[in-house]
């Protein structure tokens, strides 16, 4: 059979129309791709030898995806990659896994990812870090990591993740791929174990803007189980894709390319301006004044929403249960032995944020600090179509390198934490490589709801560059 | 969080996390010095602005007041460490 992993998962999916191919065989490519390669990466918490599947029909139906394994599928173990949850298994599905099998795609596994989604790196996992498939010695980024390497490395053809503060988009641009994170309230969070309820985001990994508009047409939509969903209409989004993009208007956050910026990532940066340019757009600087507050508000917001969401872990109706003297025993006990080193700090952090005295100085004042930098991009969209920025300021760094200092990790995060403050869509795209032939990323941020622009533009920028089909080499291959 | 050992105890205390000695003098270092890099919204004049709760969707959402069966209670009760019968099992709360 044809090597599956030179052709994207939109060309998969007109073979199996035409017949050239079935989706056992597909599925099967990819089975045995995931047990041959994978144990080099570690990107798969668990793999399944029989798709999850629904009946419904698609252009994707019979495609396997991978999801994150933070995302309800019935019947499956769920873990977050935490002991907490280590033996869990759901009981329901998610919204998307609904769509997904309405849609007849086949559900191959799932990925790693930092505990709860508390990280950069994916390497706070109780199942060890994921390697990335470009250098395995360096991180994937995270916390999506698991998917984000299994596309790169092309084990699937695509996956989900969930961003909070950057945690699809991070991980895509370290490894290479194309990672969106959707406008909040797009994508029904119902089924995705919550971090920080009014940030997170379900959204697709991918190795082109063509496999990514086609993925947002089927988990994008309103859901009643999700209160926060939004209730409008979706657009088609493949009709975004190979479009003149002639006269859209991009902006360039001068606060964006400032110190803490690798100057190789920065350089490909402006190259990527320069190809927009060279397509007709029109770029121009812009400036979100309060960026440099956004990583400190963000981690108060995050961490007390966390902190909250992360009290049902209890020991009582599920997850781990060490036993105690007495019930407030078994409730220290199972939480101090259940949750890792990342996920305590997150919930001492929140819960001294939202503490009796440090309410106002914290929470309080970061919920006003979150509307200021709304508003910085409110007025900068007065002005452009989208902004274009780096995805994160280095390429992959060192596994261990940042492990001992969690602020390092922290103001990685700097470039993307901004636009779940402000629910915007943003997306994350390769747009070139260092010298040590490490991928670097973009990120493109649209208008709420304008997902279209953003695949407007990548895909403009993919028909003229080849960054995107560039595959690692893993070391036995 | 004021650099002392009481408060992470403290905040351990709420947050219900047992930690070890060896843990608490790391966390406290870890978490003193993000603290410290939080601080830098105390710089941030917000006066007058508005607090950001969330969602730019903010209408109220209603459903129907009716039952709906699930079917899923045993894989619940699966789930729990501790059951008898349909009942999860918890040490004893009342003396």
């Amino acid at each position: 059979m044809e090597n599956l992993i030179n052709i994207n998962a939109s060309q998969i999916a007109g073979k199996l129309t035409a017949q050239e191919l079935n989706k056992e065989e597909v599925f099967s490519f990819f089975n045995d791709r995931i047990k041959k390669v994978d144990p080099f990466l570690g990107s798969f918490v668990e793999s399944y030898d029989q798709p999850v599947s629904g009946e419904g029909k698609s252009f994707l139906s019979g495609l396997p995806i991978a999801l994150k394994d933070n995302i309800c599928i019935r019947g499956k173990k769920i873990t977050c990659a935490s002991k907490i949850l280590a033996k869990h298994i759901a009981v329901y599905d998610a919204g998307v896994v609904g769509r997904l099998k309405r849609a007849g795609l086949g559900i191959i596994g799932t990925t790693n990812m930092d505990e709860f989604a508390f990280g950069s790196s994916t390497e706070n996992s109780c199942y060890g870090p994921t390697k990335n498939p470009w250098d395995i010695t360096r991180v994937v980024g995270g916390s999506s990591g698991g998917s984000a390497a299994a596309v790169a490395a092309r084990l699937v053809p695509f996956a989900l993740g969930s961003d909070t503060g950057g945690s699809i988009r991070q991980p895509a641009c370290l490894c290479g791929v194309v990672g969106f994170k959707p406008t909040y309230g797009r994508v029904s969070r119902f089924g995705l174990i919550a971090f920080g309820s009014s940030l997170d985001q379900i959204g697709p990994i991918t190795t082109d803007f063509t496999d990514c508009a086609h993925l947002l047409n089927i988990i994008c939509g309103h859901d009643h189980r999700d209160s926060t969903s939004a209730f409008l209409d979706v657009p088609d989004f493949t009709k975004s894709l190979n479009s003149d993009i002639k006269g859209l208007k991009i902006g360039m956050p001068k606060e964006y390319f400032s110190q803490g910026l690798n100057q190789e990532v920065k350089i490909a940066v402006e190259e990527a301006k320069r190809i927009f340019e060279e397509k007709g757009a029109e770029v121009i600087e812009v400036s979100l004044p309060h960026t440099e507050y956004a990583v400190a508000t963000y981690y108060i917001i995050a961490s007390s929403e966390a902190s909250s969401n992360l009290q049902r872990f209890d020991g009582i109706r599920y997850g781990l249960r060490v036993k105690g003297a007495s019930l407030e025993e078994l409730y220290t006990n199972s939480r101090g032995q259940g949750f890792g080193e990342e996920a305590k700090r997150r919930i001492f952090l929140g819960t001294y944020s939202l503490s009796s005295g440090y309410y106002d100085a914290y929470y309080l004042k970061a919920l006003k600090a979150r509307t200021l930098i709304r508003r910085d991009f409110d007025q900068v969209f007065k002005k452009v179509d989208a902004i274009l920025t780096p995805t994160s300021p280095t390429t992959a760094f060192k596994i261990g390198e940042k492990a001992s200092d969690p602020l390092s990790m922290y103001l990685s995060d700097i470039y993307t934490i901004s636009t779940n403050l402000a629910g915007l869509p943003a997306v994350s795209f390769p747009c070139g490589f260092s010298s040590s032939k490490l991928p670097i990323g973009a990120q493109l941020i649209g208008k709420e709801f304008d997902e279209s622009t953003l695949i407007k533009l990548g895909s403009a920028f993919q028909n003229c560059t080849d960054f995107h089909n560039q595959i690692p080499k893993i070391n036995h291959e | 969080m004021k650099k002392n050992k009481a408060n992470v105890k403290y905040v351990a205390n709420l947050a219900r996390i047992k930690i070890t000695s060896q843990q608490e003098s790391s966390l406290e270092e870890q978490l003193s010095k993000i603290i410290g890099y939080i601080d830098k919204l105390k710089e941030l004049n917000v006066e007058g602005v508005e607090p950001s709760r969330g969602a730019h969707i903010t209408r109220d959402v209603f459903r129907e007041d009716k039952v709906i069966s699930s079917d899923c209670q045993e894989e619940i009760l699966k789930n729990s460490p501790s059951r008898e019968g349909d009942y999860f099992k918890v040490p004893k709360v009342i003396e």
